[in-house]
């Protein structure tokens, strides 16, 4: 029985309903992980209406994996056009799994600065934790066998989708 | 010690014979050749059968060129070493040049490295003498005593003369007497710091060019002091197409040279420097493509009249450098045979054109009757197998030299016995 | 007729050494170009780290001196959170005869994860690797940092980078290299990178004596004269000029050298007006640039810099992680 995917686009209208009364239009800051988080973070955005504008993050550079795998193929470039001194700052990905991205994203915000606060909103939490790491604002749990991976996809029109891929 | 070689392919490209033929050999000379019948002496009775089925036997090989690193050198090679390579290739008869430690500038060092090299089992072994002392280029060697201690030439190694006027004495000097003198022909000042053939090689690859006119340069020098003197001239090491271009010039002006090529330029060129392989770095240079192909040629046609080994073993350490400052030389008097048995199937030559170039072609340039077989004269052959391959490995080779570029390959040809002077000097039939 | 694998490759087809930009397809070259683009922006953190090479040492062995390029290795290992050890071996070792192996396997023994060799002799970099794959080693990756004549692949790099930061698409653009090609390893390594990124014109522009036999066998076209080729160029790449060539009979003097080959703003106005002014530094004033072009609006010697450390970072990444 094939796994019933939910709809990407609903979801992150109810991650910012979660978050909308636990941010400071005017000083909350998002920092999307490449790639599917950045969308979202894009998406959360607009629908909070926050000024600041969002973060992105590529943690190629900080993976726990490098000696094993080496450098991933298409590093992109990290900017955050704000101050990570003293920020409240929601780091924004699209599925939460082991936990090793949000660890090798919250070491990479370090070097920036040191900020007051961070938390962590995803779409969906898929278990399987090899970490103690949690989200504050989670659209959406589900359990994945892990030979399956969960992955965001834009499509032309700038919809987001949910793919299930066998590994 | 009365031999029979039996059953073999008798090729004596002197007399053009080609025919399957036995060859009898007594007291270290060949008394007889054809089939048992008519062949042996009447009451010839063997010792020793030699089984050359499947093989070609020829006169062993002349080589005008191979360093035995004595005196001087030991550590890259000793005499035993290299006369056990020798005979591994079926070399009988060898030249050295003088560039030794010392030089082979007195009557007293030629004497004691003909002495030490006379063994049963060791090749003849012709020692070229030098042609200035220290082969400095300045001061005229003894040449008269040196030629009664055994020179058969004289000459200065890789180092040229620069002083055109000593080059004009040595040369009148030497045809006073009739001494051959052989020279490479290499302008140093053109060589310079150079290291490889000035071409699109050495440009991608950073190292400094030598380019053609140092070879072509030096050549027309040495050719109109040549014709001047009357002196009996050899090339030696010819790398490029314009070099023969000149030697044949030359020849149809009316100049007696004489030239040879070393095998490593039949077969190679700055192309094989691949990733800076230092068992590419010679002297000369590996040139062109289109300067092997010219080589190829004109020893297939005779301009060039003879081919030699340039057998130079160096060490380890002296290879595992940069390129530019790797030792010169590789090993070579193993590869002479295979290299040219490859040379003539590549051609399409025919193999008594192929072996004269390796036998009787040399020791006409040497000026003795050698390389060649006849009944009376000394037995000194070479029995080897053309179908057999040779793998050119550290272990194969007999030689101290263990440094190819041809490492690794394998090779055709197999040498199956050399006889010297009637003597079973190698045996590799078992 | 003897046949060789890639020596900078591994057994899986990455790259484990950095010995020549030539070998290098062009993929493997926009991959480093890609991959230096996020690593100009570790450089603007407060942090200037991230810890991809953490625990891994990285030896700088110098055979020949030069601060500048062993300083923005250094920087650049650091960056990549690296142990950085320096040696200038022509003072030490190797004048006691010690040869470039023994100096590479006593190196090896303590623990060494990545040379980064400059050396007098071309192929000396080579040598290394070869010997490292000789003797079991080849977990220890070689960067080539300016061998002899031959090459310099991180400058070729991080002038690709350049020349990519300010003009974007290869393919529409004509670009020369002036000066001593002969002795130039820069200059080579430019001239690969060029070609295989699919630049369409090339050129070399020298004096006879400062360009090597068969150079337009590497695909470029050859120019004597400054006002023919300079003419409609989109980039020019300057190259250092040694006092030593004054020495060889190569040159008469810097001062005829700079009149007939030096960048004036004059002789740069022949160029394209959008054209960009490189140097792989560092820069002799008066004999191969004007003061006024190298401190002008048109020159990018300075970004180079910049980019070098992060292009530099890259390929240390990359082969580390092979």
């Amino acid at each position: 029985m094939p796994t019933q995917l939910p709809d990407a686009g609903q979801l992150c209208s109810e991650l910012a309903a979660q978050m909308r009364l636990r941010v400071d239009v005017a000083s909350t800051a998002l920092v999307g992980i490449h790639t599917g988080g950045v969308w979202v973070a894009e998406r959360l955005h607009a629908l909070l209406g926050l000024q600041t504008a969002p973060g992105t993050i590529d943690v190629s550079f900080y993976r726990d994996d490098y000696g094993q795998r080496g450098l991933h193929a298409n590093t992109r470039t990290s900017h955050i056009p704000f101050e990570i001194e003293g920020a409240h700052i929601i780091i924004v990905d699209d599925v939460l799994y082991t936990g090793r991205t949000i660890r090798a994203a919250m070491n990479e915000l370090f070097d920036y600065g040191r900020p007051a606060k961070i938390e962590l909103a995803v779409l969906v939490d898929r278990g399987g934790r090899e970490l103690p790491i949690a989200a504050d604002f989670c659209a959406h749990s589900m359990s994945l066998p892990a030979s399956q991976m969960l992955e965001l996809e834009r499509v032309a029109d700038g919809a987001l989708t949910f793919r299930l891929t066998e590994k | 010690m009365k031999l029979h070689i039996r059953g073999g392919r008798l090729i004596d490209p002197a007399s053009g014979t080609d025919k399957l033929a036995d060859v009898f050999i007594a007291a270290g000379k060949i008394v007889g050749a054809g089939d048992t019948a008519d062949g042996a002496p009447k009451g010839f009775k063997a010792d020793t059968v030699l089984d050359a089925t499947g093989c070609i036997v020829c006169p062993g090989l002349v080589d005008l060129s191979a360093r035995l690193r004595e005196p001087g050198f030991e550590y890259r090679a000793t005499l035993e070493s290299e006369m056990a390579a020798a005979a591994a290739g079926g070399v009988t008869r060898l030249a050295c040049p003088p560039d030794t430690d010392p030089v082979l500038d007195e009557p007293g060092l030629v004497e004691m490295l003909t002495h030490r090299a006379r063994l049963p089992g060791f090749a003849h072994v012709h020692p070229v003498g030098a042609l200035t002392v220290q082969l400095a280029g300045e001061q005229l060697t003894e040449m008269a005593e040196l030629a009664e201690a055994g020179c058969i030439a004289f000459g200065q190694a890789n180092r040229a003369i620069v002083n055109t006027q000593v080059l004009l004495r040595a040369m009148q000097y030497a045809a006073t007497f009739d001494f051959p003198i052989w020279l490479q022909a290499q302008d140093p000042f053109l060589v310079g710091k150079g290291v490889a053939h000035d071409g699109e090689v050495a440009a991608r690859l950073g190292l400094a060019g030598i380019p053609d006119v140092a070879e072509t340069i030096a050549l027309a020098t040495l050719l109109q002091l040549a014709r001047e003197t009357g002196v009996r001239l050899h090339l030696a090491r010819i790398s490029s197409a314009a070099g023969i271009e000149m030697i044949t010039a030359a020849r149809a002006a009316g100049i007696a040279v004489t030239c040879d090529v070393a095998v490593h330029y039949l077969h190679l060129c700055d192309y094989d420097i691949g990733f800076f392989n230092a068992h590419a770095r010679l002297d000369p240079p590996l040139r062109a493509q289109r300067d092997r192909d010219a080589l190829r040629a004109g020893l297939a046609s005779g301009a060039i009249n003879a081919l030699c080994s340039d057998h130079t073993p160096v060490d380890d350490d002296g290879k595992q450098m940069p390129f530019g400052e790797a030792e010169i030389g590789a090993t070579g008097l193993e590869l002479l045979l295979p290299l040219t048995l490859k040379w003539a199937q590549e051609m399409q030559l025919p193999l008594p054109t192929a072996l004269a170039r390796i036998t009787s072609d040399p020791a006409r340039v040497l000026g003795i009757d050698a390389g060649r077989l006849a009944v009376g004269l000394p037995a000194d052959i070479c029995v080897f197998d053309p179908a057999a391959e040779f793998s050119v490995t550290r272990d194969n080779l007999k030689s101290q030299g263990k440094n190819t570029p041809f490492l690794g390959m394998a090779l055709p040809g197999r040498v199956r016995y050399t006889l010297i002077d009637g003597y079973l000097a190698y045996d590799g039939s078992r | 007729m003897i046949a060789l694998p890639n020596p900078q490759l591994n057994r899986h087809g990455e790259l484990t050494h950095l010995l020549s930009i030539e070998g290098l397809s062009r993929e493997m070259l926009l991959r480093i170009l890609d991959t230096a683009a996020p690593f100009t922006e570790v450089a603007e953190r407060e942090v200037k780290k991230v810890p991809l090479l953490r625990g891994k040492s990285v030896f700088n062995l110098f055979f020949e001196n030069s601060t500048r390029t062993r300083t923005t290795f250094e920087i650049a290992a650091k960056r990549l959170s690296a142990d950085v050890i320096n040696l200038n071996i022509n003072t030490s070792s190797a004048n006691k005869g010690e040869s470039l192996l023994d100096t590479t396997d006593n190196l090896a023994a303590m623990q060494a994860d990545m040379f980064v060799v400059r050396h007098a002799s071309s192929g000396a970099p080579h040598l290394i690797a070869q010997h490292l794959a000789a003797t079991g080693q080849d977990h220890i990756h070689v960067i080539n940092a300016g061998d002899g004549r031959h090459a310099h692949p991180t400058q070729g790099l991080l002038d690709m980078y350049t020349i990519r930061h300010y003009k974007r698409d290869f393919t529409q653009l004509t670009v020369a290299i002036v000066g001593d090609v002969l002795h130039s390893r820069v200059a080579r390594s430019q001239i690969h990178a060029l070609t295989t990124l699919g630049v369409p014109e090339v050129r070399v522009i020298a004096p006879k004596t400062l360009l090597p036999g068969g150079i337009e066998r590497m695909g470029v076209r050859v120019f004597n004269s400054m006002h023919d080729g300079l003419r409609g160029v989109d980039v020019v790449m300057m190259l250092r000029l040694q006092n030593e060539r004054m020495q060889g009979a190569l040159l008469p003097s810097a001062q005829e050298y700079f009149k007939s080959y030096g960048l004036t703003q004059d002789k740069l106005a022949l160029a394209k007006p959008d054209a960009i002014v490189m140097h792989p530094g560092p820069m002799n004033r008066g004999v191969e640039i004007e003061s006024a072009v190298a401190d002008g609006n048109q020159a990018v010697i300075l970004p180079q810099v910049t980019f070098g450390i992060a292009v530099r970072m890259a390929v240390m990444a990359m082969l580390a992680g092979a």
